[in-house]
């Protein structure tokens, strides 16, 4: 179980989270919607130890996330990154592979190297684009192999930031398909943050609104129509009328 | 502006410098600390000894060539007057060991592997690949700066050498072939007049040299801001950064090597 309490995180004068709280349950799907800006990726990065809040606390499993062995926790988790981040300079299955070939999960190259085949394969890639570099890949297969590397290592817990931004309508579906695919199979923890509804209501389990640095509102996804809360309403509808302004 | 608002921005200035001194030298301790401690990244060392070593070869060889060359042709015309020609050889070698040969290769590295890494890695921090790095359980100071840190260590002395060797070589082709120099009287002249302490110096140089070039990279790639114009900031603050601190290391390293 993923819980934040009264975590805050100012960037300069911007603060960003301004008392966030949040409860993930084990093996749940949690979505995370707002606005550009709203610091959902600062949540995120926050929970990972990319970003130090500046107070609040993070707890996984009951456990301060801010200590204890840091490779031991990193290695309990998978991400897919909104560009997919990969890196340039590796080929393909050497990204997907990149945890197993060193570090504490360390395995022999072949074995390594017939996961990240079989993990491509999982998210819909053949075998022939291992040996590609990843700048010779369409945005939709990046964000696939990016999504390979995140299960590469079968972890516990699973964040997704923005997985279907820049994709076309049928590469999103397919992704958001694979995506609650995926975590239901592994019985995996899952974050997503996003501003697609579409992939909210593929993905979420629960869903939480952020907005002004706080969770606005947050329940399951079936509850998401009938919320009652204004703020969650305005993004349901896109309408530039109600409580978030339409600049900002 | 009155004398206190002034003296004010000359303070903010000061401390904002040494503020930014502090974050270099802290960064450059932190990167050569784990050059030591393990997790050791062999294929990230062998990719930078290639890129940093082998592939600058071509552009320092050529640097030297034609600085040698055009020393021996100056050292010519300046010796000729007061009939002191003959110094060539001697000049030479002495310009090219102790101060060309380093500060040069210093240069181009910080032209060519400087930007090139503050770049690389300023790149990859704008596109979350450094975050993708922790994420993976990988150090990026481990992973990215402290192979090339090494690799700039130990293969800028060793092209300085070579950068060296060839700058004398120029000298030498234009001594024989234009200005009438006795080839063996010029080898000769070079090997007898060069002490050790001039090549100590200049490969201690090459290695502090080297330093500076790589942490510099590292530091202003880490460091980058947000998009294109992030890294191209990164890239021109690393390459200016690296290139007066080489300057300002060979005023020191030659004042500690030949005052003493």
């Amino acid at each position: 179980m993923i819980r934040m309490e009264n975590v805050h995180k100012a960037f300069d004068d911007n603060h960003v989270l301004q008392g966030m709280n949040l409860e993930i349950p084990k093996g749940t799907s949690m979505v995370i919607i707002g606005g550009s800006g709203t610091g959902k990726s600062v949540a995120l990065k926050c929970i990972l130890g990319l970003i130090k809040p500046d107070s609040g606390m993070i707890y996984v499993d009951g456990k301060d996330a801010q200590k204890g062995d840091r490779d031991a926790f990193l290695a309990r988790f998978g991400m897919l990154f909104q560009g997919a981040a990969l890196f340039d300079s590796l080929p393909v299955w050497q990204n997907v592979a990149f945890r197993l070939l060193r570090g504490s999960l360390k395995r022999p190259v072949e074995e390594a190297r017939e996961i990240a085949i079989e993990k491509l394969r999982r998210v819909g890639l053949k075998s022939n684009v291992a040996d590609r570099l990843p700048a010779e890949l369409s945005g939709g297969m990046q964000k696939r192999v990016g999504l390979a590397r995140a299960i590469a290592a079968e972890p516990e817990i699973i964040f997704f930031d923005e997985p279907t931004t820049g994709l076309d309508p049928i590469m999103s579906g397919v992704i958001n398909d694979l995506i609650r695919e995926i975590v239901t199979e592994m019985g995996a923890t899952a974050m997503t943050i996003t501003h697609d509804m579409s992939s909210v209501r593929a993905i979420a389990d629960n869903v939480a609104m952020l907005h002004g640095g706080v969770i606005q509102w947050t329940g399951p996804v079936g509850q998401m129509d009938a919320s009652g809360d204004p703020y969650v309403e305005q993004f349901i509808s896109g309408s530039a009328e109600g409580p978030i302004e339409a600049v900002r | 502006m009155n004398p206190i608002s002034l003296l004010g921005e000359l303070g903010r200035a000061i401390l904002s410098m040494l503020a930014a001194f502090g974050r270099v030298a802290l960064f450059a301790l932190d990167a050569v600390s784990h050059i030591f401690r393990p997790p050791f990244y062999p294929r990230e060392f062998g990719i930078a000894l290639l890129n940093i070593g082998w592939l600058s070869l071509p552009v320092v060889g050529l640097t030297a060539i034609f600085t040698g060359g055009a020393l021996a042709l100056q050292i010519y015309a300046g010796g000729a007057r007061f009939n002191a020609e003959a110094v060539v050889p001697q000049i030479v070698a002495i310009g090219m060991v102790r101060e060309l040969g380093p500060v040069l290769v210093g240069l181009m590295i910080a032209a060519r592997v400087t930007s090139s890494i503050a770049a690389e890695i300023a790149t990859m921090k704008v596109t979350e690949q450094i975050d993708a790095l922790v994420t993976l359980s990988t150090h990026p100071m481990k992973y990215l700066t402290a192979p090339r840190v090494l690799a700039a260590l130990l293969t800028v002395p060793v092209l300085v050498a070579i950068g060296d060797i060839i700058g004398i070589a120029g000298g030498y082709t234009v001594a024989t072939q234009n200005l009438g120099f006795n080839p063996a009287a010029y080898l000769k002249n070079t090997v007898d007049f060069l002490e050790v302490r001039d090549i100590v110096s200049s490969l201690v140089k090459g290695a502090a040299f080297g330093v500076i070039a790589a942490i510099m990279g590292c530091y202003y790639g880490m460091s980058s801001g947000r998009g294109a114009q992030g890294v191209g900031r990164a890239t021109k603050g690393s390459v200016e950064a690296a290139a007066v601190l080489i300057l300002a290391a060979n005023f020191v390293l030659t004042g500690v090597f030949f005052s003493l």
